[in-house]
């Protein structure tokens, strides 16, 4: 569904990402994981657009999204979930979520997608009205997923979703992704909390100062010994 | 719109407008000073409400609003004077200026789009001081602006046989050129508040607020976010230049002086002042910051002469302290503004707090 091919990303002449080639099948949920700096944001971001790609290719159910500005990238079926949140602090939560319906029109079915969303995280429907500025990190997380389910997406960017976050509500966070998932969600996950990236994902890919340097099923990147040494801390 | 139609808010609505067409009779009790001072207020709420979608609703801080301003005068100038000895209708020039100064902010706005904050306030600073400098000197090889003299002369306002320069007597009642001027300018100002009201609750509206809150997750949910601030600052600029043009007509005389970065920064601080975003804040914001001033050019004097028998302090200068303590007082008790929107007012005390 998505296929990223050679793709490098550069600030000056710092090369962040230094030609990375993965893909993400339909129904999938591809985790990226590595560490602080490793290129992973950065691979997101041009992914989405909002940061210009240095070079190669991005296909996106079979059409090239290279040169598509990023405001059509949610029309195109492609969600990104910013790193950080993200969300519009002094809109409420309603709003915000109203919001990732702007390209829409089709207004019935908007407000079953509210409802549905709000079956997710009952915590947003309880504080429809307050700001989304006076949210914890938590509900805020929720809320900028909700936000992008809201543009009815084919494909979720998730960018570091547990950043910040009690260990608790990342669990429930994570509970929420996996559900979304469950229902066909094609998702692809930047990670620093490696195991729950491992354990939630069918595949996964492990970057390294710009590059991938491992890649393979989830499970058996859970056992490898390398990753096991350098990112789940044993 | 509902709200409007409830017989007190209609009750209320009526009171309002009939003091709006009483205002200048009142005023000109006092002499047709105070008049002029009334046009000034329309004139600055004006400006105001075209800066306020700029700054308070796409949330680009704008410091070189006056240049559209400075354009729009100076069409009408040039427009209408013995300079080029042309003649034209205001309203044919009206239109002609908004176009001008709204293809200005366009030129303004497509270098600046990736700019924002601190970073896009020095560039419209030096945009804004580059127009007035251009106005300053353009009287030569060709002599456009006729430099620092500025132009005079310019004809006023004038529909049919009525003339706004000169006093005339309708239904015996005497209406002075002030006071036609002043129901111009507040048809104008009621037409710019419409449009503010309309555009808040719009589309472009909430598409500006999204940006303004947060630009990467704005592009996220689908949004032009190039275009939108285009034309947020075409749409700010139209507005300056229309003033402009009335300014001109009213003034008669218009010259660069009028156009320093100082006047930029005063209708920056009515819109902050009164509350970012908040159609009614910035209303009040503009008529305090322009009424007040000359209320004490008026006061202080006189009181100073009663009081002490002579001048101590000029009331100039006393203008300007006070200016700045009250910008100081209201930033340190009230920091979203006099009369802030219920929203912001939320978010303030929390506003710290969401950042971190």
């Amino acid at each position: 569904m998505l296929e990223v091919t050679g793709l490098r990303v550069a600030y000056g002449g710092i090369q962040a990402v230094r030609s990375i080639t993965f893909h993400v099948n339909q129904g999938e949920m591809v985790a990226l994981i590595g560490a602080n700096g490793a290129g992973k944001t950065s691979t997101l971001k041009a992914i989405a657009r909002v940061l210009d790609a240095a070079g190669g290719d991005v296909h996106f159910c079979g059409e090239k999204i290279t040169r598509v500005p990023p405001h059509a990238m949610i029309s195109k079926g492609l969600a990104l979930v910013p790193e950080g949140r993200g969300v519009f602090p002094r809109l409420s939560v309603a709003e915000n979520l109203a919001m990732g319906a702007f390209v829409r029109h089709d207004k019935a079915v908007i407000n079953d997608d509210l409802e549905r969303i709000y079956g997710y995280f009952p915590r947003l429907k309880e504080r429809e009205k307050q700001l989304a500025g006076t949210l914890s990190g938590g509900e805020q997380q929720m809320l900028a997923i909700g936000r992008a389910l809201m543009g009815r997406p084919k494909m979720l960017l998730l960018d570091e979703p547990s950043m910040g976050l009690a260990p608790l509500m990342v669990n429930k966070i994570f509970e929420v992704i996996r559900a979304v998932a469950a229902t066909g969600m094609t998702v692809l996950l930047i990670e620093q909390n490696a195991r729950l990236a491992l354990q939630s994902s069918q595949r996964g890919y492990v970057m390294e100062s710009g590059e991938i340097t491992l890649t393979g099923a989830s499970a058996s990147l859970l056992d490898d010994p390398k990753v096991r040494a350098a990112y789940l801390g044993e | 719109m509902s709200k409007w139609l409830n017989p007190r808010s209609a009750f209320g609505l009526t009171l309002i407008i009939v003091a709006l067409l009483a205002l200048p009779f009142v005023a000109a009790l006092g002499g047709q000073a105070w008049v002029r001072i009334l046009n000034f207020a329309i004139l600055y709420v004006f400006l105001a409400l075209g800066l306020n979608i700029v700054v308070g609703f796409a949330g680009l801080l704008d410091l070189g609003y006056i240049a559209f301003y400075a354009v729009g005068a100076y069409t009408y100038a040039l427009l209408a004077s013995p300079h080029f000895g042309l003649h034209w209708p205001f309203w044919v020039i009206l239109p002609c200026g908004a176009a001008i100064a709204c293809f200005f902010g366009v030129i303004l706005g497509s270098p600046t789009l990736k700019l924002r904050g601190d970073y896009l306030a020095i560039v419209t600073l030096g945009f804004g001081e580059i127009v007035r400098i251009f106005m300053n000197n353009l009287n030569a090889p060709i002599n456009i602006t006729n430099g620092a003299q500025g132009i005079t002369l310019i004809d006023p306002v004038a529909i049919g046989d009525l003339r706004f320069s000169t006093t005339t007597h309708i239904l015996g009642v005497s209406l002075s050129g002030p006071q036609k001027y002043y129901y111009l300018l507040l048809a104008l100002a009621i037409l710019v508040i419409v449009i503010n009201l309309r555009l808040q609750n719009s589309r472009i509206g909430r598409a500006w607020q999204a940006i303004r809150e947060d630009e990467i997750a704005a592009k996220a949910v689908g949004i032009n976010t190039r275009n939108l601030k285009l034309l947020a600052f075409a749409m700010g600029a139209s507005f300056g230049g229309v003033a402009g043009g009335v300014f001109s007509a009213m003034q008669g005389f218009v010259s660069p002086e009028s156009f320093s970065l100082i006047e930029s920064i005063m209708i920056l601080a009515m819109v902050v002042l009164g509350g970012m975003g908040h159609i009614p804040g910035v209303i009040l914001g503009a008529v305090l910051l322009s009424i007040l001033p000359e209320a004490l050019r008026y006061g202080v004097g006189p009181i100073q002469m009663a009081v002490f028998g002579k001048m101590l302090v000029d009331p100039e200068s006393l203008r300007m302290l006070i200016f700045g303590l009250a910008l100081v007082l209201v930033m340190r008790f009230k920091p979203a503004g006099l009369w802030p929107s219920p929203e912001r007012k939320r978010a303030a005390p929390a506003a710290g707090a969401s950042h971190g």
